[in-house]
């Protein structure tokens, strides 16, 4: 199990704002009726990106009282999946993938290139306040490895080299493209491709 | 090795985009409506005789699944969802499916649904996956637009809705009661089995849950019939499989083979090899994490399906190989394995709670050479302790991998941990130590 905790400093209240109400009023209206509680996973996910990609206690409340349900459900759920930060985070979230197909690949240098660029510690905000990392567990991307994801997109074929130009580029504020670094198109066999080959290029 | 023509994924690599004007051109959406007409107990029979076994990882029939269902709707309505947690280290097949055949797994639970009665499916996809979840849902709102899903989808006179729910990180919801658990909105858990979610499953309705490629391959076999299908690969293993391909290999890659395809040809002819050569290969897993590994002399005549790799004392899994070869340290791979097992133990059953950081703990001090002869025998204690002793497979998933180690590599383990604890006093070696003091990181 990951051992997780809420942030020391939380904001007084939360709310949705308008565009948030919109979606999680679509989302409620996915499930039956009276089963609205499915929805909480969603909900947490619109306040996080509602809230700097992080949920305050305040937030679990509010989706609390929009759910109709116990405020500690909610925080169960919040405390056991490990993609709803509880804590603030950067702007941009960087997630090394760090788990045996990656390791073998050499994951440990992009740990190395984020503790040079960022921060020397996991979980902790760099310089500019803009960036932080962690490692985390396998992403389901193992042939592309090693990789990362920064908030949704997927940095795929990395090194060390590689990964250090990208996080200058959000260090700078750039975004940078996401995808394979050396080029290869998705998942296919980099200059070896067997199958499929008449269709390749048509 | 598989003609092209009989490969079901034919934009695994998306050389022609994935909008439904592409996927039929593929041969998608076209006479579902035929199919239908065949009636349930035709596309149940057809899949049986296909011998389509699940392709998640346990390998379950999935005609055999499909009949389960009751075949009334009483006063509880049925469900299909969709596994597309993916969360098994060494696999990422169904993200392909997702990005580039997402119109093959929306027909497929077309016709899963109308085969199971189900009017409302859910697509559980882990949200890591959330750019490739709106691909999906950009496929899904196009499906809707052409009338090929919501009320007389595609024309076969059956109504279906299709909501995608995303996960947030938990390996264990791709088991699929947790899955349940998650999906109503609670922490994923899972259940204890019977009562099984074909007669009680999603708010206690009667539901049938398979894996995305499972899915994405029915239509397929039903257009072409069972008999194509059962022609490939070998009794009871029939039919294509994707396979990841991943670690210590020259190209690797997703592609789709037939089952049984010995290993060594999936990777010297896809995967370009091992790096280093074939002599250099230390051991494969051959099918997700929880597969123990394969050493390399039985490398060399492994058929890739799931009755074989069942006698090797492994299985086929979801088919994620990871090929490690001998400049890692088989010893820190397992350790690592053991880690991410004691961070997506769901703490549900103590054996494993406790018993997966108690195996990383000491995999890790192994590996450094750190610990004591008898403690080689004690991991191999944890490992029975907790396998059959949880609620669901999570138990033996985190211990076959470390059983795999000590099956082939025990000699390797002992050579480096010769420390003898009665003899050298000195050496203070912590045999219960509360896991969260030495795992401060995660905290």
């Amino acid at each position: 199990m990951s051992l997780r905790k809420p942030a020391k400093d939380q904001p007084e209240s939360f709310e949705f704002n308008a565009s948030s109400l919109e979606a999680a009023n679509n989302i409620v209206a996915k499930y039956p009726e009276g089963k609205q509680q499915s929805a909480v996973m969603a909900l947490l996910y619109i306040a996080q990106r509602q809230n700097n990609n992080w949920i305050p206690l305040a937030a679990m409340k509010y989706i609390a009282k929009f759910l109709d349900m116990p405020y500690i459900k909610v925080y169960e759920v919040a405390t056991f999946y490990t993609m709803y930060n509880l804590s603030p985070v950067g702007k941009y979230f960087v997630q090394v993938c760090t788990t045996t197909p990656c390791m073998i690949r050499g994951a440990n240098k992009l740990v190395e290139a984020c503790k040079e660029k960022i921060s020397e510690n996991e979980c902790e905000l760099s310089s500019d306040k803009s960036c932080s990392w962690m490692e985390v567990e396998c992403l389901g991307a193992c042939v592309t490895a090693p990789m990362m994801q920064i908030n949704d997109d997927y940095f795929e074929d990395l090194d060390k080299e590689k990964m250090s130009e990208i996080l200058d580029k959000i260090l700078n504020g750039e975004t940078p493209k996401p995808g394979s670094y050396r080029g290869r198109v998705n998942n296919e066999p980099e200059n070896n491709r067997k199958t499929l080959t008449d269709l390749k290029n048509a | 090795m598989l003609k092209d023509q009989d490969r079901i994924f034919q934009n695994l690599y998306n050389d022609k985009g994935s909008d439904v004007a592409a996927s039929q051109s593929r041969g998608d959406w076209i006479k579902t409506k035929e199919i239908t007409e065949k009636g349930r107990d035709w596309i149940i029979n057809e899949i049986k005789e296909s011998q389509l076994r699940g392709r998640g990882g346990a390998g379950f029939p999935t005609g055999l699944k499909w009949s389960f269902a009751p075949k009334e709707v009483g006063s509880r309505p049925h469900y299909l969802v969709i596994n597309g947690d993916e969360s098994e280290p060494g696999t990422c097949k169904d993200r392909d499916i997702l990005r580039f055949e997402p119109h093959k797994l929306i027909e497929g639970c077309l016709i899963a649904s109308y085969a199971v009665q189900a009017h409302v499916c859910y697509i559980y996809i882990r949200g890591e996956y959330f750019v490739d979840g709106q691909k999906l849902q950009a496929a899904i709102d196009e499906a809707y637009e052409k009338k090929l899903l919501g009320k007389n989808a595609a024309g076969t006179g059956w109504d279906l809705d299709i909501y995608i729910h995303y996960g947030a990180g938990a390996y264990i919801c791709g088991e699929e009661t947790a899955l349940l658990e998650s999906l109503e909105g609670k922490k994923g858990q899972p259940r204890l089995k019977p009562p099984f979610p074909a007669l009680i499953g999603l708010y206690g309705c009667p539901t049938i849950i398979n894996n995305v490629e499972t899915i994405a391959v029915v239509p397929t076999i039903l257009r072409r019939g069972a008999k194509w299908f059962a022609s490939l690969g070998r009794e009871k293993n029939t039919g294509t499989k994707i396979f990841c391909i991943s670690g210590n290999v020259n190209n690797p890659c997703n592609v789709e083979e037939e089952m049984s395809i010995p290993l060594k040809e999936l990777i010297e002819v896809h995967a370009g090899g091992v790096i280093g050569g074939w002599d250099n290969l230390q051991a494969v897993i051959p099918g997700g994490s929880s597969m123990p590994l394969i050493p390399k002399d039985r490398c060399e005549t492994l058929k890739m399906d799931f009755d074989a790799c069942v006698e090797e004392k492994s299985g086929l899994g979801t088919a994620g190989i990871v090929v490690i070869n001998k400049d890692q340290d088989i010893i820190k791979c397992m350790a690592r394995i053991a880690r991410f097992y004691k961070h997506e133990s769901c703490g549900q059953c103590t054996p494993c709670r406790e018993g997966s950081g108690w195996m990383w703990r000491m995999l890790e001090r192994m590996a450094k050479g750190d610990a004591t002869k008898d403690e080689v025998d004690m991991l191999g204690d944890v490992t029975t302790q907790i396998a059959g002793h949880t609620i669901c497979a999570f138990g033996e998933g985190s211990s076959w991998p470390v059983q795999g180690l000590l099956r082939h590599f025990k000699k390797e383990i002992q050579e480096r941990n010769n420390l003898d604890p009665i003899v050298q006093k000195k050496n203070n070696i912590p045999y219960l130590v509360d896991q969260h003091l030495l795992d401060k990181k995660n905290a």
